[in-house]
This record gives structure tokens, sequence and C-alpha cells, in this order.
């Protein structure tokens, strides 16, 4: 079935007339965001301070930190987006509209690239004129690193808004700590090495650990394996197309048994 | 040449060419003629705009729609009546495609919805109480973002004409959560009518509205089906309303079709005086009727 742009650009559209309106809309994609680097960047700056040793924590504590945010701004651009049609019941306009379940993925997707690209924006301005952050320590790896983190991101938010879809509006609370369930596992702040052999494992299942462990290579080595970047970009790539067809299912789940018609219904069937 | 087909050819020589332009009308002005037009259908309607074949549909062993069959022609209003949960709103769920039938087939406008779901509905619509347009955007931001889901050409100029339509240019910067059920009836019937749709399906749509306001909706529809060709689905429990305004009515009950036919006409093919009391009749003895209509 052919994608159409002009469907994919109403959802994009309809998101802009939202936050055109609503500062409560606005403010959120870039306050938490600049909380956590004032926070992290006072911290490494006091690390530095009191650290004998001659290493520098601001790339690797508060560019560990940015990354990490960006990730978690990328998926709460798609579920914030896809909430939207949760709190206005939009769900029976839309999809009793031509609007295939590829467009209005496209469209979340098209939606979180803008919200999250402020919020990334905002970061890297306070990063860099308040902490002295500067992203030439990361070589050209800086935008193979992202990309990772924005597929894995993704990924998230659209297993979150499946969450959702499938399980009732109540279920937007097993949204907002995802993030925070994975970030052991992650890696942000300690080498893979740090965690038991058992969570080493798991820890290689998800791409933030081969990012954040190519970050500091690069920073403590001046390289990253380039397998290892590879292997988390395959893994990430992996996800999307997992969790785009579990979205479909779980769509199709819900077209099944009525749920898209009266989804202010919470059946766990 | 019956009246509406009158006004189908009067209407077809008013476009600028590219269809998409139709003159706007004030349902205030036409209510007068309309209720002086009789409700009757016209003979050279031509090939069905919906076509819903032995259609079922089974929750868990629950039959909510048991083997339905039945066809809107073109200029043709339908309507579909039956008690609560008689499966009237299951059937249009389907019809939109945001409910899979357990078996059957719906075909609109020549288009198997299972198979060429996006065709089938681009040429639909649907107007519902229970399907409010966000209320958080305007009247004019809601009809913009599904124009363009419906890919609705000429967009500006279609909203402007269904704004104008249902009286809606004053609130086209108000937004929609702030407007009495009475306007957000009238916003939710201009996203229905903004892509010119072949099939439209209004589920109570006058369910909100005052009599004064009701019957001018009413009228809008009607010179909509008549001008467009439009092939209307309605549901309503109000009776006098099916009777002005549905050329044909369907009677279900239990996910059944019982009864079939004019609704000027019906009651007293069944022994009752109106079509209300044919309507109780169907809702409180639905197994009495079936078992007549079975020996017939």
């Amino acid at each position: 079935m052919p994608v159409s742009l002009r469907r994919i650009c109403a959802l994009l559209l309809r998101q802009f007339y939202l936050l055109r309106g609503s500062p409560t809309r606005i403010v959120p994609l870039f306050s938490w965001v600049a909380i956590d680097i004032i926070l992290w960047g006072f911290i490494t700056r006091y690390l530095n301070s009191v650290s004998a040793a001659r290493f520098n924590f601001v790339p690797a504590m508060l560019g560990a930190v940015l990354l990490w945010d960006f990730m978690a701004r990328v998926m709460q651009g798609i579920t914030t987006a896809f909430l939207e049609d949760v709190w206005s019941r939009n769900f029976l306009n839309l999809f009793a509209s031509p609007l295939s379940v590829a467009e209005y993925l496209s469209g979340l997707v098209l939606i979180s690239i803008a919200t999250s690209a402020i919020g990334l924006a905002v970061m890297v301005g306070l990063a860099t004129l308040v902490f002295g952050l500067s992203f030439f320590v990361y070589g050209s790896m800086l935008a193979a690193l992202l990309l990772v983190l924005f597929l894995f991101g993704i990924s998230l938010g659209i297993f979150g808004s499946a969450l959702v879809l499938r399980f009732g509006p109540a279920a937007e609370w097993f949204i907002w700590p995802i993030p925070a369930f994975i970030s052991p596992l992650a890696c942000v702040f300690y080498p893979l090495a740090t965690l038991p052999h058992w969570m080493q494992w798991l820890a290689r299942l998800i791409p933030p650990s081969y990012v954040f462990e190519g970050m500091r290579g690069v920073l403590l080595h001046h390289k990253v394996a380039g397998s290892s970047l590879a292997i988390g970009s395959a893994l990430a790539v992996f996800y999307l197309l997992v969790m785009a067809r579990g979205f479909t299912s779980v769509y199709r789940h819900a077209v099944r048994t009525g749920l898209i018609a009266r989804y202010a219904a919470e059946t766990v069937t | 040449m019956c009246t509406s087909c009158s006004w189908a050819r009067d209407f077809s020589t008013s476009t600028n060419g590219s269809g998409h332009e139709r003159l706007p009308f004030s349902a205030t002005d036409l209510r007068a003629t309309l209720e002086m037009t009789e409700t009757t259908f016209p003979s050279n309607a031509g090939p069905s705009i919906l076509s819903v074949s032995r259609l079922c549909k089974d929750y868990s062993g629950t039959q909510a729609v048991d083997g339905v069959s039945f066809s809107v022609g073109p200029h043709e209003i339908l309507g579909l009546l039956g008690p609560n949960g008689a499966g009237k709103t299951t059937t249009i769920n389907m019809i939109l495609g945001v409910l899979e039938p357990s078996s059957g087939a719906i075909a609109i406008d020549g288009c198997d919805l299972a198979r060429r779901r996006r065709q089938a509905l681009e040429r639909t619509n649907f107007a519902a109480v229970y399907a409010p347009l966000p209320g958080n955007l305007t009247v004019s931001q809601n009809l913009r973002v599904f124009g363009m889901l419906y890919g609705v050409r000429h967009l500006h100029e279609r909203m402007d004409a269904v704004m104008r339509q249902f009286d809606l240019l004053r609130f086209r910067d108000t937004k929609c959560g702030v407007l009495s059920s009475g306007e957000q009836t009238r916003v939710e019937l201009a996203k229905a009518m903004l892509n010119q749709p072949r099939l439209l399906l209004l589920d109570e749509p006058t369910a909100s509205l005052d009599p004064a306001t009701a019957r001018d909706i009413r009228a809008a529809i009607r010179e909509f089906a008549q001008q467009t060709g439009v092939g209307v689905l309605w549901t309503s429990h109000n009776m006098a309303e099916v009777a002005a305004v549905c050329h044909r009515v369907l009677f279900m009950s239990r996910g059944r079709i019982l009864l079939e036919g004019d609704p000027r006409t019906l009651p007293a093919a069944h022994g009752h005086a109106t079509l209300e009391d044919l309507f109780i009749a169907v809702a409180r003895e639905p197994l009495t009727l079936r078992r007549a209509q079975d020996e017939e």
C-alpha cells in the first residue's frame, strides 16, 4: 500500500497546532533536559575539582547525560504525540479515515524528530556554553552514536504506544519509567565490565550499551571498535522493525476486538 | 426525471469542471422546499454505493451481528433502526474499517473494504455522537487536518464551503472543545462532508441538537444526498425523523435484520399505526417477528 506524504504531514500539522497554542506542551520539550544538564554539569565540575586523576568528567558524564536524555526525548516525542490521540479520544476519527498504520507511525516519528531536536538544541547549547563541553572530543563518531540512540528511542516510543493501545489509557504510566528501567543495562555512567557477568549479557542485548562503551572508548583511547558500533546499529534496526511489527499486531488486535472503536474501555483480554 | 435526479443534473452543471467546487446552500432556506418534497427514492439510482453481504461479528461466542446483508444506492438514505444493543453501531464500525468482521464482505463504491481499505475509506465519511473531533483544535484546524487525511483537493475552498453550509464561519478560530454540543455536531457533520464522500455514515447525527437545528441538519443532509448522489446510512431513535428523512429502513434486533421497507408504509403492513409503535414491537417481540418472517 503506498504511503501518503500528505497524510503523514497532517499528523505533523496537528502536532504543530497543539504546540503553537500551548505553553504547557512547549516547556516540557526542553525544561527537564535543561535541568538535567545543569545538575550534571555542576556534579562533573565538582568531580573534576576533587578528583586526583587527570580525567575530565565533563565529556564522560555530561556527554553521557546528554546522549541519554536525547534518547529519552526521542521516545517521549513518539509517546506524547500518541497520547494526544488517547487524551482527545481521536482513534475512531483517525483510523476510520484512509490513514494506514505505517502512515500513523511515520507521522509519530516525524513529530519526534521535530520535538527531540528542540530538546537536543537546548542541551547542546547549555552543555557547550555553560559547562564547556566540546563535541569535537567525540570526533566523527558522534553522528553514529546519535543515530543508534535515535533509532532505539523510536523503538521504545513505539513499544510504549503499543502498550497503551493494548492495555488502555491507564497504561500510560507504564511509559514514563521505561528509560529508567533499562538505564542500569545501558551502562551510561560506567563501563560494561562493571556489571555482573549475567547482567553483561543482558546489556549486550540493548543498543545503548554499545553507544556508551563507544563513547568512553573515544574519550579514553581515541578510538571506537567499529564492529561494536555495527552490532549496536544492527540491534537498533532490529528493535525498530520488531516494535513496528508489534504495534501493527496490537492495532490489528484492537480492530478485531473493537478496542479502536471504543478506546476508552480498558480491556485486558 | 425525478426531482432529485434533476437537482443532481443541475448541480453537476454548476461545478467548475474539477468536480470539487460545490455551491454552498443554506439548510434553513431549503427547509420549506424539502418539507414539500416527497421522500421518494429515485428509481434510476444505479449500482450500490454500499454493499454488505452476510456480515457477522462474534465476540467470544456472543453474536453481535449475525448474517446481515443490505445495500445502499446512490441518493438513497437508508435508516438502520433497532433497540440499544441491536448491532447498529457494530455494523457501522465494521463498515468504517475500525472493527474486523468475523465473516462477510463489505464493498464501498465497488471497493472491497478488506482488500482496498484506503480506496474504500477515501470514499466514505461519518459523524457520530461518540466520536467528537479533538476539542483542543479549532474548527478550521480540525477541518484542515482531516481534509489532508482524506486527501481533499482544493482544501481551503472546501473548508470554506462546509463551514458556510453548517453556519460555522464565525467559529472557525474557536476550539471545538468550547463549542456547545449542537455546534460540535455541526463541526462533525462539516468534517463528514468535507471529502464529498460517496458513502456517509451518520450514527444519531441529531441526538444532541435542538428541534430547529435538527430540522435544518436533516434538510442539509437530504439536500446533500440529492445533489451529490451520496448514499447515506442513518441511525436514529427518533422515528419521526426517520420517517421524514429515510427512503428505506432496516429494523435490527439481536444482530439480525428483521424487517425492511418504506418507513411510511411498513407500520401499516405489520399492523401498527406508526413507525414508533412498530419499533417498540420489534424491540419487545423480536422473536415473534423473526418467526413470522421465517414462515413467510
